[in-house]
């Protein structure tokens, strides 16, 4: 799992979505192609910065996981720590994600807190 | 080139602690033959749908490994195994019916299996079918997937939790008449209301359980199908499609387009419509799934899914039966096997032997989903 997490790590700590020049469509996670221009597309990388909105939204092994719709239109699924609805606003934390074991590697990455 | 399905063979669905991966094919492979009444050398090629072998029972390449403890590897037929995460069986099937439709072969098996109970974590293989990167690593599963879609449907729509208790109601009751089924009891919309949570609002009766299980059909084109058989089940349609892999990606979480596409295709080519589909087995891995289905495959408008199970519509004895065999809720979830197990159910009450259960009816359809609805399958079958 190591070189996998590694591989993603600019990922996991920021939010990066895909914005495509030809069309202006905005993808999350990141494409390394456009759906909708495919070989004609020119994809570029966009950071994420604002705050999103509770689509939907479970618990599930004692963790929230939502998904979170920001301005552009792009959705995430993502890990919220704290009390949420349908409707609420969130923005960005880094946060532990998890380890390989009690002496492995910690993983760390993004995930929401509530807008109070 | 017409097909027809000649031949039907399943195992009881459950955990089946005696029986291995190998010995579960061959008993559903043999009942398949001994239904189609031949000898099993006339099968010209066989397609095998299996999720994980590797993972459950750390076997690849089993497809020939299967063939061969059937006893046909004298015969040195091709024998290829399809993977679609649960939509496996399905997908087999529908290379099956490719290969008889196109003239290419006579006659073939179509076969599902999936040994789960040697697993430790069974649920995190199922998982798997989702996206490892983007929707496993920050902590979802497949339960979490379609609990995120029930919440909004309830929100959106004001289905109730009582609504989708009410489909692992009707699909407990149906399975008490399943002799393959591995749940056959009877549940009240209290037992699932108090269950324990899975993935909120989805609890444990909710959801389908992972089994052990194989399934098996024989499909000929329309000549032999008449010479061998006195009640071939015609297959009029048999569709595929795919639509953006994560729910992050999807415009309307709330439909699947995979199963619209599907089914739309699948309506015109067959010359049938949803009204005139009698019966139906749906993928009820969670019963969000099977009430977003009635929605997708247009037996009620979008959002009034809820209406067909309140009013007891697809019921047995309502206007659209759906899941009489129990689904995946109670007659169990092999996962690569549950789609051939649908067209194996279907073919027994399109026959007429369905006993107890049986439903009058001429025309019926499978949906076999993959995953959170990244694949779908649709079958239409008539007498």
């Amino acid at each position: 799992m190591v070189p996998r997490i590694w591989r993603r790590i600019r990922y996991r700590y920021n939010v990066i979505a895909s914005y495509c020049e030809s069309c202006g469509s905005y993808y999350y996670p990141q494409r390394e192609i456009c759906p909708k221009c495919r070989r004609r597309g020119i994809v570029k990388e966009v950071e994420i910065n604002d705050e999103g909105t509770v689509l939907s939204y479970t618990v599930v092994n004692g963790r929230k996981i939502a998904l979170i719709e920001f301005k552009n239109g792009t959705r995430m699924l993502a890990e919220v720590c704290g009390d949420i609805e349908i409707g609420s606003r969130v923005k960005k934390a880094f946060r532990r994600y998890g380890e390989d074991g009690e002496a492995g590697i910690i993983y760390y990455g993004t995930k929401f807190v509530p807008i109070i | 080139m017409k097909v027809a399905i000649i031949g039907v063979g399943t195992t009881e669905f459950g955990e089946l602690w005696d029986k291995s991966f190998r010995s579960l094919f061959l008993s559903a492979g043999l009942s398949a033959l001994e239904d189609a009444g031949i000898s099993g050398k006339e099968i010209e090629a066989i397609y095998i749908g299996n999720m994980s072998a590797g993972k459950f029972v750390d076997q690849e390449h089993i497809a020939a490994l299967i063939a061969d403890h059937a006893g046909l590897a004298e015969f040195g037929i091709p024998a290829i195994r399809v993977e679609n995460a649960d939509a496996s069986g399905g997908s087999a099937f529908r290379q099956a019916y490719m290969a008889v439709a196109s003239g290419m072969h006579d006659i073939v098996i179509a076969a599902g299996i999936e040994k789960v109970s040697d697993a430790s974590d069974p649920m995190e293989v199922l998982s798997s079918a989702i996206d490892q990167e983007w929707e496993r690593f920050v902590g979802a599963n497949l339960p979490a997937i379609y609990a995120i879609i029930a919440r909004l449907h309830m929100h959106k729509f004001g289905t109730k939790e009582e609504d989708l208790a009410m489909i692992a109601v009707k699909n407990h009751k149906n399975a008490v008449h399943n002799p393959k089924a591995q749940f056959r009891k009877e549940i009240s919309v209290e037992d699932v209301m108090s269950s324990p949570y899975v993935a909120e609002p989805l609890k444990v009766l909710d959801c389908a359980p992972l089994s052990d299980g194989a399934s098996a059909v024989v499909l000929a084109n329309e000549e032999i199908a008449k010479r061998l058989c006195d009640t071939p089940v015609y297959v009029k349609a048999c569709t595929q499609a795919s639509d953006y892999f994560s729910i992050q990606n999807r415009r309307d979480i709330l439909t699947f387009e995979a199963v619209v596409k599907a089914s739309r295709k699948a309506y015109k080519i067959s010359k049938i419509e949803p009204k005139d589909i009698n019966i139906a087995e749906v993928h009820d891995s969670f019963t969000i799934a099977e009430l977003i289905a009635y929605e997708d495959l247009g037996f009620a408008k979008k959002g009034e899914g809820a209406k067909l199970i309140r009013e007891g519509e697809t019921e047995i004895g309502g206007r659209i039966p759906v899941n009489t065999s129990g689904g995946l809720k109670a007659c169990g979830h092999a996962v690569g096997a549950t789609g051939i197990r649908q067209i194996v159910d279907l073919v027994i009450q399109l026959r007429g032997e369905a006993g107890k259960r049986q439903v009058n009816a001429e025309n019926a359809l499978a949906l076999n989903i993959g995953g959170s609805g990244a694949t779908a399958v649709v079958s239409i079958l008539s007498r």
